[in-house]
This record gives structure tokens, C-alpha cells and sequence, in this order.
């Protein structure tokens, strides 16, 4: 299965990927191939499109109509895809640094266009590609080269800002649970809206290392262990809920989209016109 | 019409079909007469959340397949360059209209000034070409907005029109149909997509654009490329990457340069300048020449690249030339640079966000060959 979508979806010219052993980003590149291979969509009209970071330089692996674009960008761009030709399938891949801070404010108003995009996060807490910074994810008190004694930000839950933007479908899953990930990723692509999927990922290299998080292995059991399914979580105490993730799907409803809107606008000023 | 008008004329007469933006003051009309036009021609219209979203979204419409354009001012021009950078690179055809106003910063957002001339040549950042249009009237804001487009798809290239909020809010009489046959480039598919490769050197040194969800499927990408459009870090094609992407621009400047001239042939005087700034300068030649000096006009449209080859034709025949512009000196110094006589040039400038009266030009003229020439 995993050597036919490697041999389908992936430019083998660009392999092997720059990505440090145990580092999380092919496990989550993989489900979003994943997802559009179960769509049947084709790969003629799915436009990925990434701003920069570790995470990011996953376009450039996919046999897709690729756009890598600037540091935290991304949706910005992938906005002028879409509304440029809304027949086309636009998927951006996009990291916590990238996403949550220098993108949040593009976040935040694709978010509330709810221009058609699946936006899926991959989420290390750190910005992987210079070496290990905090990002504005990074969990309170754990260290990054840039918050050597412990970082004294709160914990930011996006999932939340992407529902009080106006995300219309917003998902949690892990790269442990690469079954589920799946599954929320071709939810995500085939809502009609905004649509946001937190991957929590594993950066060994940094984060891991720099919290003495143990091998890549036991990174992605801590996701495991520490993970909860929204449903179970609903019968759950607060303090019971302390410092887990939760995993699944938090919204997914129905409202109008940017680009259908804009042309129902275009077929209203038709009919006045005349 | 206004000058802002006739650059979404013109523009729409290009077939510009996607607009993204966000109001500054005095580009502001350009956005909202796009908002307005564009639903009538199936075209597109979306106000951004910022400037650095507004120059993304025109890239990525334009990979899409639209001929695309933004407009903003000073402050909104700063937060679009590393996006202008990135369409340099990639090479994606786009417009870009910066209205100028008196700065730095936020400066006289009503008043006019010409201090982007630098910014609109080195604002974003690394070795790159680009091409800068400047109109000094309504009517060749209409002209060079389509010229805009076209040299953006021929060279795939981002072109900026650098207005000022003169000619912006000018109001004056065009005759489109003056234009009636104007040529329009438009992107040519390939018939071999096949063996399509987005960034290999073929004819004016690039290759055609085919948008995204043509059925090929490559990758575009602001790191240095082979010509897949695939990330390398090999030097030698980095060499040769930057080296074409100044050499389109830079070996095909004949073709790209459009500027006019007016006044003697040679004489006493050659003024230089552009935009608004050249008609308070035609009105002082007119002053001068009834004074009896011999006077020439020279004034450069495209402003970058800078059509030196023809200055260098001209000037020798002048005694003296003065550089005018709405700054302490910017095209003062690419002049310079092209004048290869010590001391000749001199630069007459105003910054204080106030047009330039023919008068005052005149006296600084005089007041400057007072001792002779
Ligand atoms: C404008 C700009 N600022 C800073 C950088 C440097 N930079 C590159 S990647 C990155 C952070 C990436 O972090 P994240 O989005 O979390 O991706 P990761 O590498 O962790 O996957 C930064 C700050 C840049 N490329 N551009
Ligand atoms: S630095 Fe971290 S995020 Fe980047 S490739 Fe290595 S493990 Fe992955
Ligand atoms: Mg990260």
C-alpha cells in the first residue's frame, strides 16, 4: 500500500527527504496522501500549497500542482488558487510557527471567509527548521534554544481559534493515530469551507531532545498515552484533563462558502442588470 | 477620468481578471473601482487583511491562471516586497501599482512624492531585475498598465507601476478608442506539455506559464530551482538561475524601454524626469526657452531597467543636465551613474509632500548656471 502511493503520489527525484530520522513529518505527509488517494480526486486539480518550515518542504516531495510559498503565507496564497479557480482541490500544509505566528492573522481570516481550503498543521511545538525556537504552541514551561529555562507563555489551543475565526470544520488527531488522521484529513478536504486539522507531530531533533522526551518511539507513545477521544473526554473531569490532547473532530458544520457566495453575487448582478 | 481610473481600465483592457488588496490612501479608488467592475467581466475581487496577503493572493490567482494586480501605497508597498521578491523568483507574471505619498512611514498619506524610485529597483531582497513603469499623465496611466501586463506575461515578471498621487487623482480627458487595436499578450500553452519545464531558458530566457490544473503538475517554490522548479543547493545552478533572471530583464531592455522626449536637440539644458514632475518641468522649458536658453526634455517611462543606452545618445549634446524628482535624489543617481561627465549633473528636488511649480524650477535652474554653465 505505502510503496504504491510512494510510486503514485511522490516526485522519487526529490527522495530522500531532508526530514531527520523519527522526526514525524513523512507520518503525517503520508495520511494527507492518504486521504486524497481514498477521494479518488486525481492529482491534476489537488494544489498543495506550504509556506516555510521543516513541515513545509513537504510540497516539494508531492506530485501534486505545487506552491511553496513564504514564511507563513501560505494561506494567503492558497486563497488566490482558490478563488482564482474554485474547481480546484487546495490543501495547505503549514507548521505551528508558520501557522500560529507569522500566519496567524491569515489563519484567522481564511478562517473567517470560509474561503473551501483544508489547512492541515503539523504541530512539534517548536520551529523545527531553525533549529529549535519555542513556537507560540510550545506547551508551558518545556524548554526550546530560545526559551532555555522553560517557557513562561500559556498554552495557545488553535483549535479553539480556529472555531471563534469561523472555521467550519476543525479537527484534532496525532501521528500516532494515523488511522484517524486519515480519516479527519478526507473529512477536512471534502467539507465545503474552512477547514483546519491539527497533526501533533514529533520532533526528536529538537523538542525531544532539548525535554528529554526519549527515542521517536517513545515520542509517539507519550501521543498515545496522552491522548483522549473527544467522546470519552465529554465524561471527563477538567482535572482529569490536565495536559491531555484531545483528539477528533470539534466542528463540523455547514455555512456559506467565500468563493460559491461571490458567485451567487455575480449571478444576482446578472439578473439586476438586465 | 482619473489616473487611478484608467489604471483599472486599462487594466480590465489587459485582462486583468483577479484583484486583491487593501485601502491605503491615494490608491484607494483603484480598489474600489475593481470591486465594482470586476463581478461585470467575470473577474474577481478580494479585499485582503493586509498587504503582504494582498501581494500572495495575486500570486497565487495568477499560478491559477488570472491575470492579476494589487495596488497600494508607500506603507502598503514596504509589506509586499518579500512577496514581490518571491514572484521574481518564481517567475509569476503580476502588476503591481504603488501610488506614491510623501514618507517615510505614514509621512503625508494625502500628499503626493516620488520617494519609491529605490525601493521600487532594490525594495525586496537579493540580486534581482524588475520592471518599474511610470505615467505622467491619465492617459498613459491607461497605456502603461496594459503595457504593465504585457511585459509581466512576456517576461514573466512581476511589473510595478509607480504612480504618484498626482497623476492618481488627476482628472483628465482619454480617448480610449485611441487604443482601439492595442496588442494584448496573453499566455500561450504549449503544444508539448509533455516535456514541460517551468523554468527552463527558452525564449527571451523564459519558458511559458502553464497555470495550475492544466493536467502538468510541477512545482513552484521561492528556493533556488532547476528548471522541474525542484529545490537545489547546487551553485552552479544558482549561478545560472540569478544570472537569467537578471539577463531577461537586463538583455532584452530595448524591447522593455518606452520613454519620450520633447524641446531641442541640444542645447544648454537637459532635464530629466518623470511622472507628475515632468509636466511642472515641460511648463519650465516653455519659461526658459522664451529666455532664450535651448532646452531638452528627457523623460524615462520604464524607470527601471533604465534606458541608459539612449540617454548615453543624448546628453553629450547638452551642457547641463538636471535631474527633477519629488525626493532628496534617487533617479539622480542612475543618471549619474550614466552621465560620464564629473560635476554635470545636478539634481533639483523637492520632498516636503508639495508639487512642484514651473517657477521654482526655473529660478533653481538659473540660480545654478548663474557663474555660467
Ligand atoms: C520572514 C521569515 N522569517 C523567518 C524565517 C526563518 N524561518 C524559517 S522556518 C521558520 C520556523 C518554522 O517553524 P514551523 O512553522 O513550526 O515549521 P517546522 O520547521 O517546525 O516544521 C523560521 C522562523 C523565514 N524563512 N522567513
Ligand atoms: S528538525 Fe525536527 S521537525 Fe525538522 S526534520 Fe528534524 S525532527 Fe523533523
Ligand atoms: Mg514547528
Amino acid at each position: 500500500m505505502a510503496s504504491r502511493l510512494v510510486e503514485e503520489y511522490f516526485r522519487k527525484e526529490t527522495l530522500p527527504n531532508i526530514w531527520c530520522p523519527g522526526c514525524s513529518n513523512g507520518i503525517v505527509t503520508m495520511a494527507i496522501v492518504r486521504a486524497i488517494d481514498n477521494l479518488k480526486i486525481g492529482k491534476d486539480k489537488v494544489v498543495v500549497v506550504s509556506g516555510i518550515g521543516c513541515s513545509s518542504r513537504a510540497s516539494g516531495y508531492l506530485d501534486f500542482n505545487t506552491l511553496h510559498t513564504t514564511h507563513g503565507r501560505a494561506i494567503a496564497f492558497a486563497t488566490g488558487v482558490k478563488f482564482a479557480n474554485p474547481e480546484l482541490t487546495v490543501i495547505v500544509i503549514t507548521g505551528d510557527g508558520d501557522n500560529a505566528a507569522i500566519g496567524g492573522n491569515h489563519f484567522i481570516h481564511a478562517a473567517r471567509r470560509n474561503i473551501d481550503i483544508t489547512v492541515v498543521m503539523y504541530n512539534n511545538h517548536i520551529y523545527g527548521m531553525t533549529g529549535g525556537q519555542a513556537s507560540p504552541t510550545i506547551p508551558r514551561y518545556d524548554k526550546a534554544t530560545t526559551a532555555p529555562y522553560g517557557s513562561i507563555d500559556r498554552d495557545f489551543d488553535i483549535c479553539k481559534l480556529a472555531i471563534g475565526a469561523g472555521a467550519t470544520y476543525v479537527a484534532r488527531g496525532t501521528a500516532y493515530h494515523v488511522q484517524q488522521l486519515v480519516k479527519l484529513i478526507e473529512k477536512g478536504i471534502s467539507h465545503k469551507g474552512f477547514s483546519f486539522i491539527k497533526a501533533m507531530s514529533i520532533c526528536p531533533t529538537y523538542y525531544g531532545r532539548r525535554n528529554k522526551k526519549g527515542s521517536p518511539a517513545d515520542m509517539l507513545k507519550w501521543l498515545k498515552d496522552n491522548s483522549i477521544d473527544i467522546n470519552k473526554a465529554a465524561k471527563m473531569k477538567p482535572e482529569e484533563l490536565e495536559g491531555k490532547i484531545i483528539i477528533g473532530e470539534f466542528v463540523n458544520i455547514e455555512a456559506p462558502e467565500y468563493t460559491e457566495e461571490y458567485q451567487k453575487m455575480v449571478e444576482r448582478l446578472k439578473v439586476s442588470v438586465k | 477620468m482619473q489616473g487611478n481610473e484608467a489604471v483599472v481600465e486599462g487594466a480590465i483592457r489587459a485582462g486583468m481578471r483577479f484583484y486583491a488588496g487593501y485601502p491605503i490612501t491615494p490608491s484607494t479608488e483603484i480598489a474600489e473601482l475593481c470591486a465594482e467592475k470586476l463581478p461585470f467581466v467575470g473577474g474577481k475581487f478580494i479585499q485582503m487583511e493586509d498587504e503582504i496577503a494582498s501581494m500572495a493572493a495575486i500570486i497565487g490567482a495568477s499560478l491559477a491562471g488570472l491575470k492579476a494586480m494589487t495596488a497600494t501605497s508607500g506603507p502598503g508597498f514596504s509589506l509586499m516586497q518579500e512577496n514581490i521578491g518571491f514572484a521574481a523568483m518564481a517567475e509569476v507574471p503580476c502588476v503591481v501599482v504603488d501610488v506614491q505619498r510623501m514618507g517615510p512611514s505614514t509621512g503625508m498619506p494625502t500628499s503626493p512624492a516620488q520617494g519609491d524610485v529605490m525601493q521600487s529597483r532594490w525594495g525586496t531582497h537579493g540580486d534581482h531585475s524588475i520592471i518599474v513603469l511610470s505615467p505622467s499623465s491619465v492617459k498613459e496611466a491607461y497605456y502603461v498598465t496594459i503595457q504593465a501586463f504585457n511585459l509581466s506575461e512576456k517576461y514573466r515578471t512581476p511589473v510595478v507601476i509607480l504612480m504618484d498621487e498626482v497623476i492618481g487623482h488627476l482628472r483628465e480627458t482619454v480617448n480610449l478608442d485611441e487604443y482601439g487595436d492595442i496588442e494584448i499578450i496573453e499566455r500561450k500553452i504549449p503544444e508539448d506539455i509533455e516535456n514541460y519545464l517551468p523554468y527552463k531558458d527558452i525564449e527571451n530566457g523564459v519558458a511559458p506559464l502553464i497555470p495550475f490544473g492544466k493536467g502538468v503538475r510541477y512545482h513552484v517554490t521561492g528556493l533556488v530551482h532547476n528548471e522541474k522548479g525542484l529545490p537545489t543547493n547546487d551553485t552552479k545552478i544558482a549561478e545560472r538561475l540569478i544570472k537569467r533572471l537578471v539577463d531577461k530583464i537586463e538583455k532584452n531592455k530595448e524591447d522593455i524601454v518606452m520613454y519620450k522626449e520633447k524641446g531641442e536637440k541640444e542645447g544648454d539644458i537637459l532635464f530629466i524626469s518623470f511622472g507628475s514632475t515632468s509636466r511642472a518641468v515641460e511648463a519650465a522649458e516653455e519659461e526658459l526657452k522664451k529666455e532664450g536658453f535651448k532646452v531638452g526634455i528627457f523623460r524615462p517611462i520604464t524607470i527601471w531597467p533604465f534606458p541608459d543606452t539612449r540617454l548615453r545618445k543624448i546628453y553629450p549634446k547638452f551642457r547641463k543636465i538636471f535631474v527633477v524628482e519629488m525626493n532628496r535624489g534617487q533617479l539622480y543617481y542612475e543618471v549619474d551613474r550614466v552621465v560620464k561627465r564629473e560635476g554635470e549633473v545636478e539634481n533639483i528636488n523637492k520632498a516636503n509632500g508639495e508639487f512642484f511649480t514651473p517657477c521654482e524650477i526655473v529660478e533653481k535652474v538659473k540660480e545654478r548656471i548663474k557663474n555660467g554653465f
